[in-house]
């Protein structure tokens, strides 16, 4: 794959022009290493469907989600006028972005506070380019026949709805599509929301990872697709704390996609 | 003219008594915070016919979800029947609306049929709670009043039902014996089966359980409307207001405070005067979050009275299913418990609300609880009458925070790596967009 460049906001208002829309990596997919490999697997993705996208760098900042699930309002609502100040600055209009939790603030929460974005999560991005033609599986279909369930992120799934794009998206993977006993409006959580990822858990019998990961074992998935750099994180370590590492892939729909599509 | 003045004097003492506790939570519901929900009236009555009229969310769970349908279908089709008693009872007649003949007759009928439903469902209900002790009927919440609470509910169904089916069966007997104002009227396709524990009986004997059973019924009837509202079953009325008043937002979505707005919006504003007198002082000095249930909304308050302490949430909750110390059913009855706690006091103090030194955080619901939270809202979706357990945690969380700066250390430190660095870890911001590098 041929590297290229992703340009800022900046830079391409300095140069005049207007990029259809705004990939959003939030702080998960910019700094860990793990999510990282996901935030790129989006680019790659936005890259080869030629579509015309920016990014902030340095000038985004953490939306506030953690913060205001912790309680912390104040730092929530600096945080966003902060980023909102920003992207208005920018007169963006479409946002899309590979983390749930950033997805339901920008979406669901930011407009009251001034921003208003039509925010899309990246399997939904994705779904659409699959419709239109604009992204193609290769022929090698590495993932044919697989075993492949999806882990649905409370803040997609529940909390917003969304259960059909990261599945649609998953179904062009020519794969079989498994579903855990818990799955869609009953999913169970990764455990990492409401600001649990930055703190040990509370003491209990055991951690609610492991709990999930009995789940995925149970449906006999040699790939966990995810759709959270969170969900990510806690069913990587759980699928390893089980010893399945061998047997059970855990990857973002984004990744399974990329390297279907011959893009890695 | 005796027996009608009693059931006079019982009827308006069941109804006053009932009126008087409605008011009494009327009052406490109230104490909240305001919160305008008077909007989108159309989704608001279909949600309402859905979930409450509707039991959309009973049935995730089948067993639990059919049995309720059985005693839900039979309490509403049942109680028409007590407009006859009641009018029966006033006016000293028998079976007054047996003129109408086949229909009354297919009605009473239809009302054996479901009596035996309720029978048989709070039968299955007490097994469960009772003899199998499934496990979210057992939750050490439960203990004490809350579990005699359920099997009051249960056995009174029970005895209610037995009751009517058992005056039935005399009056049946009665009505072929050809006894004194015993109209032939009515069908009893269930009560027959209890004819024979009657059938010995004299005529006096038959009139006497036909009576008692009738006198059972109706005085039991408006005790259990009396109990209902300071049982957990109050939620068979309040079930249709509290979703009617559901949240209609995205689950996921949380509020943004607005008294923080303003601070944030005079802080980001470089012209503001920040010794300026406030434009408006028409909100008292908030508090930020919810420490004490008067600090809950209305709506949230009501929830709390809405709660039947079914458990679907906490058995649903992934702290919890992980042996974390958080129920979300315990936030609730914690929630009404604080508030009827509240109401009392007010009452006894001639309507003013008194520091009595306690408060909902702190003694009802501890940090260990809070911070166990995964805001997952699979609570919220559990619930079959739509309450949001999660959204009294995260208020609590904000008490926590901003009056009191009670936190775990490593969230005092997330919150200074986002000050700091806009992001949650402690990574330079000028990292941020480093992975562009990797392409």
């Amino acid at each position: 794959m041929n590297s290229f460049n992703i340009p800022t906001m900046a830079e391409m208002t300095a140069a005049g022009q207007t990029p259809e829309v705004l990939f959003w990596v939030g702080c998960a997919g910019s700094f860990d290493d793990r999510a990282k490999s996901i935030t790129k697997a989006i680019a790659r993705i936005l890259h080869a469907s030629d579509t015309s996208f920016a990014v902030l760098g340095q000038e985004e900042s953490c939306s506030g989600d953690p913060a205001k699930r912790a309680g912390n309002e104040f730092l929530y609502q600096m945080q966003a006028a902060q980023n909102i100040a920003v992207m208005n600055g920018y007169g963006i209009k479409r946002i899309i972005t590979g983390c749930p939790h950033c997805f339901n603030v920008l979406k669901n929460e930011y407009p009251e506070l001034g921003g208003h974005y039509e925010v899309q999560h990246h399997t939904q991005f994705i779904r659409e380019l699959i419709e239109q033609g604009k992204l193609k599986m290769a022929d090698g279909a590495p993932f044919k026949g697989k075993r492949i369930t999806f882990h649905d992120p409370c803040y997609l799934g529940r909390g917003n709805g969304e259960y059909l794009a990261p599945r649609d998206v998953i179904a062009t993977l020519d794969a079989e599509l498994v579903e855990m006993r818990r799955c869609k409006q009953n999913a169970m959580c990764c455990g990492a929301g409401g600001a649990q990822m930055f703190k040990e858990a509370e003491k209990g019998d055991r951690e609610v990872n492991h709990e999930r990961t009995d789940d995925v074992i149970e449906s006999k998935a040699e790939v966990v697709a995810t759709g959270c750099p969170f969900c990510n994180t806690m069913m990587t370590d759980g699928v390893k704390n089980a010893n399945k590492e061998g047997e059970v892939i855990v990857k973002d729909v984004a990744e399974l996609i990329a390297e279907a599509a011959d893009l890695l | 003219m005796t027996s009608q003045f009693i059931f006079f004097l019982l009827l308006s003492a069941g109804l006053f008594l009932f009126t008087r506790r409605i008011l009494f939570i009327r009052k406490n519901i109230l104490s909240g915070r305001d919160v305008d929900l008077s909007d989108q009236k159309m989704l608001r009555w279909k949600t309402m016919a859905r979930v409450a009229l509707g039991q959309s969310k009973m049935t995730a769970r089948p067993v639990a979800g059919i049995m309720h349908i059985l005693i839900y279908v039979g309490f509403v089709i049942i109680n028409i029947e007590m407009v006859e008693i009641v009018i029966d009872g006033l006016l000293g007649t028998h079976r007054i609306f047996s003129f109408m003949g086949p229909i009354y007759n297919g009605l009473i009928g239809a009302f054996e049929v479901l009596a035996a439903g309720v029978i048989l469902a709070c039968v299955v209900f007490f097994i469960r709670r009772n003899v199998l002790a499934l496990a979210r009927l057992k939750s050490p919440e439960l203990r004490g009043w809350p579990s005699l609470d359920a099997n009051i509910i249960l056995v009174a169904e029970i005895l209610l039902m037995f009751a009517f089916l058992s005056m039935n069966a005399a009056d049946g007997i009665a009505q072929g014996r050809g006894l004194d104002h015993f109209v032939e009227a009515g069908s009893f396709p269930v009560s027959q089966w209890l004819m024979p524990l009657y059938s010995g009986l004299s005529d006096g004997g038959l009139i006497a359980v036909e009576r008692g059973m009738w006198w059972f019924h109706i005085t039991g009837v408006l005790a259990f409307l009396v109990y209902v509202p300071y049982s957990k079953h109050f939620h068979i009325m309040l079930a249709f207001p509290n979703t009617y008043y559901s949240n209609l937002r995205p689950a996921a979505a949380l509020d943004n405070m607005p008294t923080v707005t303003k601070e944030v919006q005079l802080m980001m504003d470089p012209t503001a005067d920040p010794y300026a007198t406030p434009a408006e002082a028409d909100e008292p000095p908030a508090r930020f979050g919810v420490k004490d249930a008067t600090d809950l909304t209305w709506k949230q308050l009501m929830d709390s009275y809405s709660c039947t302490e079914c458990g679907r949430c906490t058995s649903e909750c992934p702290a919890n299913q992980t042996g974390k110390l958080l129920s979300p059913r315990k936030i609730m009855m914690d929630t009404r418990d604080r508030i009827e706690e509240i109401g009392k006091k007010r009452d006894a103090n001639g309507g003013q609300i008194e520091d009595d030194g306690k408060s909902l955080l702190g003694h009802f619901i501890t940090e260990e609880e809070l911070w166990a939270c995964t805001s997952c809202q699979a609570c919220v979706q559990a619930c079959p009458i739509n309450i949001s357990p999660m959204g009294i945690i995260l208020d609590m969380r904000r008490s926590l925070i901003m009056e009191d700066s009670k936190s775990p250390e490593s969230i005092t430190s997330m919150f200074n790596n986002i000050e700091n660095n806009g992001a949650p870890w402690a990574f330079p911001a000028e990292s941020r967009s480093d992975w562009t590098n990797e392409l």
